[in-house]
């Protein structure tokens, strides 16, 4: 099996079991007046660990997941976790950050962008939904608890795919700013 | 070679942006029974049993959760326990859950009983998933067309009307609550009556993100409302040729406060006795005319 092909079945057994855990335990837990979302973290994690192409990819199989076991409008939410994907990507191709907590605030925007995203195509769409304060509160409560769970995420999604990275991604290395740079699926 | 990866990592891109974008389009356009909502009901039937092991098999930590919100909220009582906690913890959350369980069931058959439901052939079900967005007030229940669950038929708990079986599938049913709002589901106005002098109006979700709140729509201009005055289902009352989907009579909520009262724009807003956000055990009403005829 070639590494590509290794990392793409890595990713779809993390997207498949992410889901089902997601609608079978953590929609089901509130806290705080809100449910956790792993969608828009695993997304970020995978933008961050393995680049864009395979980030905007792995958000629009996620998105079509969740719009398919959730009974939604198809389409809606992986426009929105593919946007979060690439962008997770594009970040770790370009800037590359090396800080522990980077996941926690790439999981924080990712949680925001997902959100916003999620909410102006619902109101493009035409759902009736005044931005009341409810609905921005559930928002807020949703990106605290997913900033506050989105280490050990990223760090359970760079353990299931480590073996499937290439080589430098493995070992750390602060890069030099480019203006863009190359998917290890593209280099593989 | 860099320019090469760069045009395919943005064709790739717009590639899938297209694809997000024809698939939302067709979905929206199609009706419930186009190909796209055929493949997503087979999906759903395939996952279902997948689904619900995996609720069933990670239930244990949706306990363990469950049970430190408990203690967050109990923090006084639980410092006076803390020596026995340890040895109680795994015993505890497995007879509260039990205990919660067995009262939220016991209430859902008493209601049955007050409100002389069993002639609209209830099915009691488990609440298996709870959409996690706040813009799908949408539940799955583990009865499905086999228990002989169709479109359309109301679903109470153990205190009122929560809403409507929008889906079915062989052991599963997806119920669509009375706060959903989403542009992609039909309007699902509940006809209603309101009050000690029987003012009918027509209830609807007041919006996303509010699921304690819905609004009476369509009333009689001077009618004699005020905080506090139950609403029930109207049923069919007028015209038996065109029945309501739900049973006359079936609480559904009561009156909180009148915006712009006796105006012409004024605003009835109802708080369902239900709390959506609570929902265990629900009886799926599977002869909703049976009290009609």
């Amino acid at each position: 099996m070639t590494p590509a092909a290794k990392l793409a079945a890595r990713l779809t057994a993390l997207a498949i079991v992410g889901v089902i855990v997601q609608t079978a335990a953590v929609a089901q837990l509130p806290i705080g007046g809100a449910s956790a979302d792993l969608s828009p973290l695993m997304v970020m994690a995978v933008g961050l660990l393995c680049g864009s192409l395979a980030g905007g990819c792995f958000g629009f199989g996620v998105g079509l997941l969740v719009d398919v076991v959730s009974i939604q409008t198809l389409g809606v939410s992986s426009l929105a976790l593919l946007g979060v994907g690439y962008l997770a990507g594009r970040l770790r191709e370009a800037r590359d950050p090396e800080g522990t907590l980077v996941p926690l605030a790439a999981g924080a925007i990712a949680t925001l962008a997902f959100s916003v995203g999620f909410a102006l195509m619902q109101f493009l769409l035409g759902a009736a939904a005044p931005v009341s304060w409810a609905l921005v509160r559930q928002t807020l409560a949703t990106l605290v608890v997913n900033a506050l769970i989105a280490l050990p995420v990223y760090a359970l999604v760079r353990r299931w795919l480590l073996a499937a990275l290439p080589e430098e991604r493995r070992r750390r290395r602060r890069r030099t700013y480019t203006t863009g740079g190359l998917s290890p699926l593209s280099r593989s | 070679m860099y320019d090469k990866t760069v045009r395919r990592r943005r064709a790739v891109l717009g590639l899938l942006v297209a694809g997000s974008l024809i698939l939302l389009t067709a979905y929206f356009g199609e009706s419930a029974g186009g190909a796209l909502h055929g493949v997503q009901r087979g999906t759903t039937e395939v996952l279902n049993p997948i689904q619900e092991g995996a609720s069933v098999a990670l239930k244990p930590v949706r306990d363990l959760f469950g049970w430190f919100g408990d203690t967050l909220d109990a923090k006084g009582k639980v410092q006076k326990l803390a020596a026995e906690r340890d040895q109680l913890r795994a015993e505890l959350a497995r007879q509260e859950n039990a205990t919660y369980e067995n009262a939220r069931m016991a209430k859902l058959l008493q209601t049955r009983g007050t409100l002389d439901l069993e002639q609209y052939g209830p099915k009691t079900g488990r609440v298996t998933f709870a959409s996690p967005t706040v813009w799908y007030a949408t539940i799955r229940v583990n009865k499905g067309s086999g228990d002989g669950v169709r479109v359309g038929m109301p679903v109470m708990n153990e205190l009122a009307l929560i809403g409507r079986v929008t889906e079915v599938f062989r052991g599963a049913a997806q119920v669509t609550l009375l706060t959903d709002t989403n542009a992609s589901r039909p309007s699902a106005g509940i006809s209603a009556r309101a009050g000690k002098r029987n003012v009918f109006g027509v209830l609807e979700p007041l919006g996303a993100g509010n699921p304690n709140d819905l609004v009476l729509n369509q009333v009689a201009p001077g009618a004699k409302l005020e905080p506090g005055d139950r609403v029930v289902t109207r049923g069919t009352v007028s015209d038996p040729t065109l029945p309501s989907l739900y049973p006359s009579g079936l609480p559904i909520g009561e009156i909180t406060r009148i915006d712009r009262d006796g105006t012409d724009t004024e605003e009835i807003h109802v708080r369902p006795y239900a709390n959506m956000k609570d929902l265990d055990f629900v009886s799926i009403l599977t002869r909703p005319q049976a009290g009609e005829t």
